[in-house]
């Protein structure tokens, strides 16, 4: 096959095993994944599967929990002129699952719900969701600048901090976010080195002895 | 309920091989090429990387985002399954001292996790007591193992550049890519202070290997880590294993826990026992040679868990060296922030998986305050996004001013919080030291007299404290980590350690170069196998991976592993032919 129609071929993701294997037939993993509806398009083990089953059938927030976790989303990843807003990019449920996948941040995330639930009804007599948008934004800013916050809402801005890492994660991995962001791989393409006007924006260049023996690629 | 019995397998072999990864590989692929029937046998299930895809899978395909779980700690897409602990199959400490073991039973083992980091040893690395005093020279030297440097470099393929630097010798080059830009700035950064930064040295395809229509290309989509659909990269199973079963001569069995090699009244190995983890039965298979190639440290484990009347103190073990001078690679890591990268033109820069430059060991320790080097990995760039991305932003957007020129608090939301992300992006860059440490006795492996695996396998207890040797090196490296960042223009934003944490030298075990636990050498009563890895006391027993190295060097010991056992299945050959074995 000549190289660039073995790029395209790539590129749809229709190119097979390379050289025939007797290994094709046995590959448990992906013949259970076939029989398991929404099952993972990745490779996964028979571990794996059953842990994946297991997750996907328990439930840890309930559903306020769950409005608060979007309401706090959308404050730290809302929409713009260029994307949606995080829970338009299923950043809830992204940190449902990583709460349920990772128990270290069940607690720290549920405390921090109540936490800030508490904090707006000593403040506005009601939960954070129930509040209206410039009390939420009022309680936001007290925790949202780590160094500016006030000693007694520390508790507060080690949630939010939280809060904004997973909601940063979940946005910023997620279909919209990507192209957000302008991540421009993951297919392939051949490499021929940083082109020319980023050198020059930065007054580098490749030196002659890596001109000389880097592959190069007609474009 | 059925009785228990042990079922032994009727077919004859010429060779077992315990163990599918590099060694294991390696004399599965020489040993079938010459038509000796082997048995290739694999603790884990079969993959092949062509069926069993994660590569150019995207962040959202994984709930997690690609995060690490317990049953692949480099993360959801790696190719690697296992990690640090097994479910079932515990490891134990000694003296309070740690030790972590990476441990990835599939077919092709640990190649399916690494940097693809193939580097030479170089004359030095041989002999090091003559140099330093330090350790054991080997029985070799760099001319027994160049041919089959040489002819690893042709079999599989590694791209690099000739610098002509007499301690980390030039191979059979494929043409390295471009460095990328971060590695363009550490390229002048090293110039400037004197430190080399050359094309790094991965067994990547950038160019078809010539006589070789098995393997596609690189397509550069940065991912080697994942495993390769078109074997542009080299893992065990596709690059030795599958040619290894074209030929007819290898059967393989998945799921086989070794148990035990099995030895006659005279001492002679007949073939080994293993439980099966598919059916949970006991099986005995017999053979004319057994090849343990099974991991350092579990080939270790093998050897002593093989005791008999003519073996008391495990296999191959009068010299009572088995499991010492067990040694990992030291590493220690510093990154951070490239100011002037911040908001940069986006294009494609994922290049092949992995470092496209980096800095061999360039200095003469006789003028340092410690014995052996190490060698710089790096790495940075607008890489695609996984779980992790934008952590800690405070810590960041509140120190340099940010589109608008504008000073601001750090945190922050909404956004302005969310531009910052897209800012920021591709500005940060990291590198990792990876030296050499002293191979020591009382560094070791051993059995642990009251614990046993879910298999009833006795399992492995760790001895393992760094010396004042290595923490010097990882003081050396950080130093150096923070010369360079410096001047990039980059500040640093981890790593800074100092001697409260011993200069962030991370936990023996943990770069994942462990060997040395069953060294080579010329006197059987200091040395566990000969310069062809074949037992001093059983000569039908040979083991093929990282056990036999004498020392680490300030390299990945992949290459050697495979060009040792190359070296050592030719030798095999040649004395079954004459009937010595």
């Amino acid at each position: 096959m000549d190289r660039r129609k073995y790029l395209k071929t790539l590129a749809v993701g229709t190119v097979g095993a390379m050289s025939a294997t007797a290994l094709i037939e046995s590959c448990k993993p992906e013949d259970k994944a076939k029989e398991i509806a929404n099952a993972p398009t990745i490779d996964r083990t028979p571990a794996e599967l059953e842990h994946y089953n297991k997750l996907m059938a328990e439930k840890f927030f309930d559903a306020h929990e769950m409005a608060t976790i979007a309401v706090l989303a959308d404050i730290i990843i809302p929409k713009d002129e260029k994307s949606g807003s995080a829970t338009e990019a299923g950043v809830p449920d992204f940190i449902e699952f990583i709460a349920k996948d990772m128990p270290r941040h069940q607690v720290p995330l549920r405390g921090g719900i109540k936490w800030i639930d508490i904090h707006s009804m000593k403040k506005f007599s009601a939960s954070f969701v129930e509040c209206n948008p410039e009390q939420q934004i009022q309680i936001v800013d007290e925790i949202a600048y780590p160094e500016k916050a006030k000693p007694e809402v520390q508790q507060g801005v080690s949630f939010f901090n939280l809060m904004r890492d997973l909601t940063a994660t979940g946005f910023f991995t997620s279909k919209m976010g990507i192209e957000d962001l302008g991540y421009m791989g993951n297919k392939p393409n051949q490499w021929n080195g940083v082109p020319q006007e980023v050198l020059e924006q930065y007054g580098v260049k490749y030196d002659q002895h890596t001109l000389d023996v880097c592959v190069k690629f007609d474009t | 309920m059925a009785k228990f019995q042990i079922k032994k397998n009727p077919k004859q072999y010429d060779a077992i091989i315990v163990g599918s990864g590099a060694g294991g590989g390696m004399s599965a692929y020489v040993l079938s090429q010459a038509g000796i029937k082997v048995l290739l046998l694999e603790a884990g299930p079969l993959y092949d990387p062509a069926k069993n895809i994660t590569q150019l899978k995207w962040p959202y395909e994984s709930p997690r985002r690609g995060a690490s779980t317990q049953f692949r700690n480099f993360g959801d897409f790696d190719a690697a399954y296992g990690g640090w602990n097994l479910d079932g199959e515990p490891y134990t400490h000694k003296d309070g001292t740690k030790f972590d073991w990476f441990r990835s039973r599939m077919l092709g083992g640990r190649t399916n996790h690494w940097g693809r980091i193939s580097l030479r040893f170089g004359p030095k690395d041989f002999k090091h007591k003559s140099i330093d005093g330090l350790g054991d020279d080997w029985p070799i030297g760099y001319d027994d193992i160049a041919p089959y440097y040489d002819k690893v470099d042709q079999l599989i393929g590694v791209f690099g550049s000739k610098e002509n630097m007499p301690d980390h010798p030039d191979g059979i080059f494929l043409p390295p890519p471009k460095p990328r830009l971060h590695e363009v700035f550490i390229q002048d950064a090293g110039k400037a202070l004197n430190i080399p930064v050359i094309p790094s040295r991965l067994s990547i395809l950038t160019k078809p290997l010539p006589n070789n229509k098995d393997r596609g290309s690189c397509f550069f989509c940065s991912q080697c880590n994942r495993g390769c659909q078109v074997y542009g990269d080299f893992s065990s199973s596709s690059v030795l294993v599958n040619p290894a079963l074209k030929t007819g001569n290898v059967d393989v069995i998945a799921n086989a826990m070794v148990r035990e090699v099995l030895t006659d009244n005279q001492g002679k190995a007949t073939g080994v026992s293993y439980v099966s983890k598919d059916d949970m039965q006991e099986y005995e298979v017999s053979a004319k040679v057994v090849v343990l190639a099974a991991s350092a440290c579990e080939s270790a484990r093998l050897l002593l868990n093989s005791k008999s009347s003519n073996h008391q103190n495990g296999l191959a073990n009068s010299s009572n060296v088995v499991g010492k001078y067990l040694h990992d690679s030291t590493g220690a890591g510093m990154g951070g922030i490239i100011p002037k990268l911040v908001g940069r033109k986006r294009y494609n820069e994922d290049g092949v998986g992995g470092l496209h430059v980096y800095t061999p060991w360039w200095l003469d320790n006789k003028k340092l305050d410690f014995k052996r080097g190490y060698h710089i990995e790096y790495y940075g760039g607008m890489g695609m996004p996984g779980y992790g991305f934008g952590f800690g932003m405070q810590n960041t957007n509140g120190k340099y001013p940010g589109r608008d020129g504008k000073q601001k608090a750090g945190g922050g939301y909404g956004a302005s919080l969310k531009d910052d992300y897209r800012y920021f992006y591709g500005a940060y860059f990291g590198m990792d030291g990876r030296g050499e440490a002293i191979a020591r006795e009382d560094n070791y492996c051993e059995i642990d007299p009251n614990t046993v695996d879910k298999y009833g396998i006795p399992v492995l207890r760790f001895h393992y404290k760094w010396s004042d040797q290595e923490v010097k090196q990882a003081k050396h490296m950080k130093d150096t980590f923070r010369e360079i960042i410096h001047k990039v223009g980059g500040v640093i934003t981890w790593g800074d350690d100092g001697p409260e944490n011993d200069y962030g030298l991370q936990a023996p075990g943990r770069i994942i170069h462990e060997v040395g636990t069953t060294r080579m050498g010329d006197d059987p009563k200091k040395s566990v196998v000969n310069k062809f890895n074949q037992a001093h006391d059983c000569k039908n027993l040979f083991v093929m991976d990282g056990g036999p190295f004498v020392s680490q060097a300030d390299k990945n010991p992949t290459w050697t592993i495979l060009a040792l056992a190359m070296r050592a299945s030719e030798y095999l050959i040649d004395e079954m032919k004459k009937q010595n074995l």
